[in-house]
């Protein structure tokens, strides 16, 4: 188990370095200079030296890219342009708002998908199973930010049971927040529980036809039990794997879900960020994305190999 | 018996889409350009079947328009990833265990580890918004998913004996892997296509909402949606119908994709996706 995590920790830190050298390498190829880019087209020549002087641009592209790094190491990710502060404070207030909406998100989805999967998987064939196979084949094809517009018609528009957006911030209190939050989290929610509800059924279904789990019938207990014992937990592994991948689209479902609610997250704020131009803000928060995405995929490989020992072997 | 039914209704629905984006290039109810305050905002029926939206533009002449710019942005991008990921999967399995086969797919891991969105806006950071960027976006994050369906579906087919038969017949890696590897693996590609494609669809509807596709004046999904944010108290169809537009188109395409994988392979029946 711990050969297998090293080799993972390598392979994770070797992706991170790939990846962060893209992401320097995009922003360095904007045409022309990335101060003059910030600026716009009339800025004055001695603002666009002077910013350019504290950007560091005049090194080197190794000194810079080792800047770079290193200062993110250190929690330093630069200072943003346009709101004049240090990047790593923003994260860390868009953090309070993303983190939050994610987990609930996360939790709402796995809550409504594996007990619908599995009820659809235990009735497999029958009515039940084919109205969960149609209601999760029409969330598939839902984009989430038009579900998102269809709730604040409903609640907000209609029956004024929660605001069309907006964040008042933890100090109203958890409930306020959560309140808050709860729209822009079924919005995430729903069309990822569909994919959700599809693998949790198909996985148990493929555990139910194994060889153990007619061993466990042949000694007598019911379907029930067997699945509750034994198909359960073995069905739980391909539902983990995509509970993994999920995390990535939930990334980019929050870039888009915090616009249509102007939530004050990390996905408003890179958003922003490319509107004005502030790459540094760009640069760092899609550095950071990325990184969460790589470490949760580390995770979940982790997991999946101490949940089946069988896997800890490649 | 149910993938038939899939069939016909996800091809029914995928066509009259294509046939419409088709038309409009040719011809529209209302001209999508000109703006017309004096129709604005109409309720549906008379001359405006769906109605007239803030600018007094048609409404079913903006979703056909529309549908274009989706079916193009997606099928271009459907095409930059098997363009692109088919050789590199066709080549990772027949480098299979080798020092290639590692680099290509640890290449591929990592473009996964850049959610599409991520990759369009880092692209936008840097070239600015328009459709050409949205198609690279979703085309690049299309190749490392057509790259590992080719790969997983070359590597036991490299296994059988008919591909032993062309070895020993003296054929050379890169002619097995076009002439008897490629046809045999094109069913999972055409069913991957058609999911990837409403993919697209849902991707570019996304982005274009976000301002980061298609720009103004070209009606897209995405922005009908975002300009009827709006408006969502005082003309709700207008943000309704465009939405309706993309859930049937993909719904339709992924219907296909159901029925088409069915069809063309009994093998992958056993359990639905």
């Amino acid at each position: 188990m711990l050969r297998f995590a090293l080799t993972r920790l390598i392979s994770l830190t070797l992706s991170l370095l790939a990846a962060s050298v893209v992401i320097f390498a995009v922003i360095e190829v904007i045409p022309g200079d990335p101060a003059a880019y910030m600026l716009g087209l009339n800025a004055d020549p001695d603002a666009v030296a002077a910013l350019r002087d504290t950007l560091g641009l005049n090194g080197s592209l190794g000194a810079r890219y080792l800047d770079w790094i290193s200062g993110m190491l250190r929690g330093d990710f630069g200072q943003s342009y346009t709101y004049r502060v240090p990047v790593a404070e923003l994260v860390g207030q868009r953090l309070w708002v993303s983190l939050p909406l994610a987990g609930y998100a996360l939790a709402l989805s796995t809550l409504i998908a594996v007990p619908v999967g599995l009820w659809a998987a235990a009735r497999r064939g029958g009515p039940v199973d084919f109205g969960v196979m149609g209601a999760t084949q029409l969330g598939i094809a839902v984009p989430n930010f038009w579900f998102a517009m269809l709730l604040v018609l409903v609640f907000a528009v209609k029956l004024h049971w929660f605001s069309a957006g907006g964040f008042p911030g933890w100090e109203d209190g958890l409930f306020a927040g959560i309140k808050a939050l709860t729209l822009p989290a079924v919005a995430l929610a729903l069309p990822q529980a569909a994919i959700l509800a599809r693998v949790m059924r198909s996985a148990l279904i493929e555990t139910l036809g194994q060889d153990y789990i007619r061993s466990a019938r042949a000694k007598g207990l019911t379907r029930g039990q067997a699945i509750r014992r034994h198909a359960f937990r073995n069905a739980l592994i391909p539902v983990l794997t995509i509970l993994g991948l999920q995390f990535s689209f939930l990334i980019a479902g929050a870039i888009i879900i915090e616009n249509v609610f102007f939530l004050p997250g990390l996905g408003r704020l890179i958003f922003q960020a490319i509107t004005q131009r502030d790459l540094i803000v760009v640069e760092s928060v899609v550095m950071l994305l990325v990184f969460a995405v790589i470490c949760v995929t580390f995770l979940v490989d982790l997991a999946y190999a101490a949940v089946d020992p069988r896997l800890r072997r490649r | 018996m149910m993938g038939r039914a899939q069939l016909i209704v996800g091809g029914v629905l995928s066509a009259g889409f294509v046939l419409a984006a088709a038309l409009s290039l040719v011809w529209v109810p209302h001209d999508v350009a000109a703006l017309n305050i004096a129709e604005r905002l109409r309720p549906p029926g008379g001359a405006y079947l769906l109605g007239t939206d803030q600018f007094g533009r048609d409404l079913v002449s903006m979703l056909m328009v529309g549908a274009r710019s989706s079916i193009a942005v997606a099928l271009v991008a459907v095409g930059i990833g098997m363009g692109v990921g088919v050789p590199l999967g066709l080549l990772a399995a027949a480098h299979r265990g080798g020092l290639l086969d590692e680099i290509v797919m640890r290449a591929n891991d990592l473009i996964f580890a850049f959610p599409a969105l991520v990759i369009a806006i880092l692209i936008t950071a840097v070239f600015g918004p328009s459709a050409l960027n949205a198609i690279l976006a979703i085309g690049i994050f299309n190749i490392p998913v057509f790259a590992r369906v080719t790969r997983g579906g070359a590597l036991s087919l490299w296994t059988l004996d008919y591909i032993l038969a062309a070895r020993v017949a003296g054929k050379g890696a890169a002619r097995i892997s076009v002439e008897h590897i490629l046809p045999n693996i094109a069913n999972l590609l055409i069913v991957q296509g058609t999911i990837q494609f409403s993919l697209g669809i849902l991707a570019e509807a996304g982005l274009s909402y976000l301002g980061l596709g298609a720009q103004p004046p070209t009606p897209s999904w995405g922005r009908m949606l975002a300009e009827a944010q709006t408006m969502i108290y005082t003309a709700p169809r207008l943000a309704i119908l465009p939405g309706l537009a993309i859930v049937l188109m993909v719904l339709g395409l992924n219907l296909m994709g159901d029925g088409l994988r069915d069809a063309l392979d009994p093998r992958l029946r056993r359990v639905a996706r």
